[in-house]
């Protein structure tokens, strides 16, 4: 069917007005809308990608008006993965997450599932837009979205999401004035036409204002280090439900943003040959993957540990795609996928871990696993992903980015991998010592067995181990999504 | 001198966007208060918007509506004579998305009262440490 | 060499994988030993069914998936992988028995976990024997690592906590930070990671990068325990004695030692090697630390602490062997994975038994304990001389090949080694014996009459003995798999 593309995005739209107008009538009704519409993305997603794996990129033109002057989604080897993972982790966490939203939300629940269904539809629709200005609306959509759901947490989270939206409304900004730029030079925000037009003003300051408008802009919203105050306070006072949907997802849409406008509309030709800047960012990016393991490492906090290792992922895939190697940005890509599903996995697991705790502090977390198998089961594959393990998939992007780092001849950044990888082992460990001894009382004979167990709610333990599933099947088949979609897209 | 004089009064808008921008940015990093920073986001916000209007601009021209309606006349419609409407039409949702932002920042601002009983940083940063 | 595509060399890593969920599961202890056995039975069934063929020269591969691009999840079952295989193999199900007798006679908390574990961990054993490329390697080894993690710290107290801790550092440090660099380098070098009989980095680096590949990875496996990252070993031993029994004698230490023989051969290639004089180097490294742990194994009095230097000693035996690069040292070092496991997991049974029926876990407070348990001590004596490597153990005919490959390679100098290394196993085992049965007891409860400890305990360390012996008279099929296994490495 060709209208797949059309279904990805208008389902969860749609899904989102009727998930807010049901709740209304019944609010029983709107957590099933926000799931159908969020299904309906997903089998979408998986249609295009067998599109592409079956006949190539294709376009698709929104309202049938032709690109340049109509708005088209491109469909191709680069997004295609990403709004397979990107659907598929949203309607996971969605479904996980109900418990939360329900007991939190109460009467506003269908309010709250509109909202996730709706910053979905925008991240979804960043990631298939073929238009400059068109992914800054959609960028919004999801961000004024995100700020509203960071905003439902402890007592601290209306402040964490006003400083996340201050800050977020400057990297939006920068990111528009830098699309006004181009538009100025070339008269067109389509991208494949930016980037036909763009190559012979490269000298021009103009372009170069614009690309690093842009880039900053998209750092900010990535959260990459120094630029990441916004982070940990979004992600560790938000409720469960909005950090399970945001933080696997928003950066890593922000990552695909960069690359997306690294490689098509600007170029490597342009960022490597023209620009010397990769020298500065590749270190950049060191500092920000050794910066953000030291800060997981000063947390006594499961949560905000969390929260500082996404900022140290952060810089694995910037760092990557600025190598200037293919290998470095197949790296970055296949990174980005596979921290959706781990950060996931991270994710659910805390929350469900924080159901049976009183607080996610270190020191309560004494024998989980006795308490809570299964979600401690799943944290620990989750964990050996994250540090990077086979064949959990993060071993297999990190191979990437450390052969890249190689072949550049970056060993800072090779150092720093390593690095962050070691303080992962700590970070995990440490945490599963917590969990294992109790007290640090000797576990005797006779107290064990009888504490019982006390699991998380069955749909979040099944939705965490679809995560861990995703985290091995996509471990197993690497090599295949490396040929068969990493490397046509980088040609 | 005579050059930067000229530079500077040949593209006046662009000074008077990045001096609003600045502006904007200065609130949003160095006001205690948040609702002047939510002000100075605002200003950020409109001083983008300025310059896309400004960059539209053309001497002389008209507003982008074509002056003979259909079924008058034959003429070929001359581009230079009406302003790009692409801008006015982006900033049209640029606006609705600044306004967007604003109301999601001041209804947070109202919890944040609600909460701490004031809108000063340093004030609201006391109180959660001493809480802690 | 005859090539069979076959899904056993799978089947048998994935078969102690596949009962683990049975293991959590099972509401007796009894169901829950019986799968352990089954699981050991299918295990041993399917690697001794793949003897003959690879006897004949025949090698099993198969492939499950594409990790990398062109690099596969993939088994090949060689001589040389067989070997250890079939070794590992063979031992757990008598570890297992042992297991059922020392846990339930100290009455152990978390048994389920325990035997869980156990099984994830051989089958990572299993997969690093098969493994037919670098990565793949890799993999088991890290999995192995994390497997035992909870084995080490099984006791859960302080103590266990920092042993656990040191063994995490030491272990997956090395394979993150020296292996894990190393192997992309090689992939980045020779676009291959496939285990080549005769190497696949000839001719793809110099002598400078490959001097340094080499010290990243004897270093990086760091449960080959070359020093100095041989530290993880001792504190390990706070396990219960069937995890030091057999995983830190047998199946996590003779992983890292395989891996390294595996790398030297299949990676860089013995001619290789001998071209940029690295032997000698990796020989040198390996006597350091077979006389040092030696020496520092004489002044331990914990039993379980002494047998881990000697095994951190009889582990360099295994690379000096190699290292020497003849094909009678190769020999002798693979053959040796074999020998030393016999006798030092009769070693560590026995420990485990002594600790199990007296509580006593010093040499110094074991004078006399030969006249409360004789079988015990019997074998304990028996496994020594096969460990110090005199007949009638089965460990005389590994370090007789030790010693021609040493005179073959004309290093006088190693020979010497072995010979003083062999002299001082001699000096921190058999005073241990002696005493035992000839000492006058320093305290009246060894007079206590004949009191050994549970049949699930001496069955098997009376099992390993005899096999210790009977490897004596007849090596087969150790001998005849390393001869193979020397032949494909040497091209000869």
């Amino acid at each position: 069917m060709s209208n797949y593309p059309a279904f990805l995005i208008i389902a969860p739209l749609f899904a989102a007005c009727l998930t807010a107008t049901a709740g209304w009538i019944r609010r029983s009704l709107s957590f099933p809308l926000a799931v159908s519409g969020l299904t309906v993305s997903f089998l979408s997603s998986l249609g295009i990608a067998a599109r592409v794996l079956a006949s190539g990129k294709f376009q698709y033109s929104m309202g049938g008006w032709a690109p340049p002057l109509g708005i088209v989604l491109e469909l191709d080897y680069l997004n295609t993965p990403f709004l397979v993972v990107v659907s598929g982790a949203a309607l996971v966490s969605l479904i996980a997450t109900r418990q939360f939203v329900e007991k939190e939300q109460e009467a506003k629940a269908p309010a709250f599932y509109a909202l996730m269904v709706l910053a979905v539809t925008g991240m979804l629709g960043m990631v298939a837009t073929g238009d400059a200005f068109n992914l800054y609306v959609l960028l919004e959509i999801s961000s004024i979205t995100g700020y509203a759901l960071v905003a439902s947490g402890d007592r601290l989270a209306p402040l964490a999401s006003l400083r996340y939206l201050l800050l977020g409304t400057i990297g939006a900004s920068f990111y528009l004035l830098g699309v006004g730029l181009l538009y100025m030079l070339t008269g067109t925000l389509n991208m494949a036409d930016l980037s036909r037009l763009l190559p012979p003003l490269y000298g021009s300051n103009a372009v170069l204002a614009a690309f690093l408008l842009i880039l900053c802009g998209i750092w900010l919203k990535a959260a990459l280090f120094p630029l990441h105050a916004w982070l940990p306070g979004a992600y560790s006072h938000s409720s469960h439900a909005s950090a399970c949907l945001l933080a696997p997802l928003m950066t890593k849409v922000m990552i695909y943003v960069m690359l997306r406008v690294m490689l098509s509309v600007f170029t490597p030709a342009y960022i490597f040959d023209h620009l010397s800047l990769e020298g500065f960012v590749v270190t950049l990016a060191s500092v920000a993957v050794a910066a953000g393991s030291v800060m997981a490492l000063a947390q006594r906090n499961l949560r905000r540990m969390a929260v500082y290792i996404v900022i140290a992922e952060v810089g694995y895939m910037v760092g990557g795609a600025w190598l200037g190697n293919q290998t470095g940005i197949t790296g970055a890509v296949l990174h980005a996928l596979n921290d959706v599903l781990m950060t996931l996995c991270l994710f659910l697991a805390i929350a469900a871990v924080a159901g049976r705790t009183e607080t996610l502090d270190f020191k309560d977390l004494n024998g989980l696993f006795g308490k809570m198998p299964f979600t401690m089961g799943a944290l620990v594959l989750g964990a050996m992903s994250i540090i990077g393990v086979p064949p959990a998939c993060g071993f297999f992007s990190k191979w990437f980015l450390l052969q890249g780092a190689i072949e550049a001849g970056r060993f800072d950044f090779m150092a720093a991998l390593l690095f962050s990888s070691l303080i992962n082992v700590v970070l995990f460990f440490r945490v599963f010592e917590y969990a294992l001894y109790s007290d640090g009382h000797m576990h005797k004979q006779e107290e064990h067995g009888q504490t019982g167990i006390q699991e998380a709610p069955l749909s979040l333990v099944i939705s965490l181990w679809v995560a861990v599933a995703g985290i091995l099947a996509v471990g197993f088949c690497s090599g295949p999504i490396v040929r068969m979609f990493i490397q046509p897209a980088l040609l | 001198m005579d050059a930067i004089i000229e530079i500077a009064i040949a593209k006046y808008n662009y000074w008077m966007y990045i001096s609003l921008m600045m502006i904007g940015l200065y609130a949003i990093i160095a006001k205690n208060n948040f609702v002047k920073k939510i002000i100075g986001m605002n200003i950020l916000q409109t001083a983008i918007i300025l310059f896309y209007i400004s960059i539209s601009a053309k001497r002389g021209a008209t507003i982008p509506i074509i002056r003979h309606a259909e079924g008058h006349g034959h003429e070929a419609v001359n581009a230079m004579e009406y302003m790009n409407p692409l801008p006015h039409v982006l900033m049209l949702t640029a606006i609705v998305v600044a306004v967007a932002t604003l109301g999601v920042a001041l209804a947070l601002t109202v919890r944040l009262y609600a909460r701490f009983e004031t809108l000063e940083e340093d004030e609201i940063n006391d109180q959660i440490r001493e809480a802690q | 060499m005859h090539e069979i595509y076959s899904i056993r060399p799978f089947l048998a890593v994935i078969a102690s994988l596949a009962v683990t969920p049975i293991l959590l599961s099972a509401r007796s202890p009894n169901v829950r030993e019986g799968w352990t056995f089954a699981a050991g039975a299918l295990k041993l069934g399917i690697v001794v069914s793949m003897l003959p063929a690879v006897l004949g020269g025949s090698v099993f591969s198969f492939r499950l998936a594409e990790i990398l691009p062109g690099i596969h999840l993939a088994f090949r079952v060689d001589a040389m992988g067989l070997l250890f295989a079939l070794v590992a193999s063979t031992l757990w199900i008598v570890t297992s028995a042992y297991s059922i007798g020392y846990m339930r006679g100290l009455n152990e908390h978390s048994q389920s976990r325990y035997y869980c574990f156990f099984a994830v961990a051989l089958s990572a054993t299993i997969g690093a024997a098969f493994a037919a490329n670098l990565v793949t390697l890799y993999m088991f080894y890290e999995i192995l690592s994390f497997a035992t993690y909870p084995l080490v710290t099984h006791h859960q107290d302080e103590e266990a906590k920092i042993s656990g801790r040191k063994y995490l550092f030491f272990i997956v440090g090395g394979s993150v930070a020296l292996v894990l660099p190393a192997m992309i380098i090689c992939y980045i070098k020779a676009e291959t990671l496939d285990f080549a009989p005769q190497g696949f980095l000839s001719g793809h680096v110099g002598p400078g990068l490959t001097t340094v590949l080499l010290l990243l990875f004897v270093f990086g496996m760091a449960k080959a325990a070359l020093m100095p990252m041989h530290a993880w070993l001792p504190a390990a031993m706070v396990a219960p004695t069937p995890v030091s029994a057999l995983l830190h004698a047998v199946a996590v230490v003779k992983v890292g030692a395989f891996s390294v023989a595996r790398i030297l051969t299949g990676v860089f290639g013995v001619d290789l090697l001998a071209e940029y004089g690295l032997g000698t180097l990796l020989a040198v490294l390996a006597s350091i630390t077979m006389l040092t742990a030696s020496f520092i194994a004489l002044s331990q009095d914990g039993l379980k602490r002494r047998l881990a230097f000697s095994t951190i000693a009889q582990l360099s035996y295994i690379l000096l062997g190699v290292a020497l690069l003849t094909p009678k040292g190769i020999t002798g070092g693979l053959v040796h994975i074999a020998m030393h496991a016999f006798g030092k997991i009769t070693l560590f049974f026995c420990a485990g038994a002594i600790f199990v029926a007296t509580g006593i876990k010093n040499i110094s407070e074991m004078k006399g304990l030969g006249r409360r348990m004789p079988i015990t001590m019997g074998a304990f004596f028996v496994a020594s001389l096969s460990v110090i490597g005199l007949p009638p153990g089965g460990g005389f005919i590994s370090k007789w090949f030790l010693v021609l490959g040493a005179l073959e390679a004309h290093e006088l100098v190693f020979l010497v080694v072995l010979l003083i290394s062999s002299f001082l196993n001699a000096a921190y085992f058999l005073p241990i014996a002696y005493n035992a049965f000839f000492a006058k007891p320093e305290n009246a409860d060894m007079d206590a009459g004949f009191q050994e400890a549970p049949a699930w305990c001496v069955a098997p360390l009376v099992a390993t003995t005899l096999a210790s012996l009977w490897l004596f008279f007849n090596p087969w099929p150790f001998l005849d798999l390393a001869r193979l296994a020397v032949a494909q490495v040497t091209g000869g």
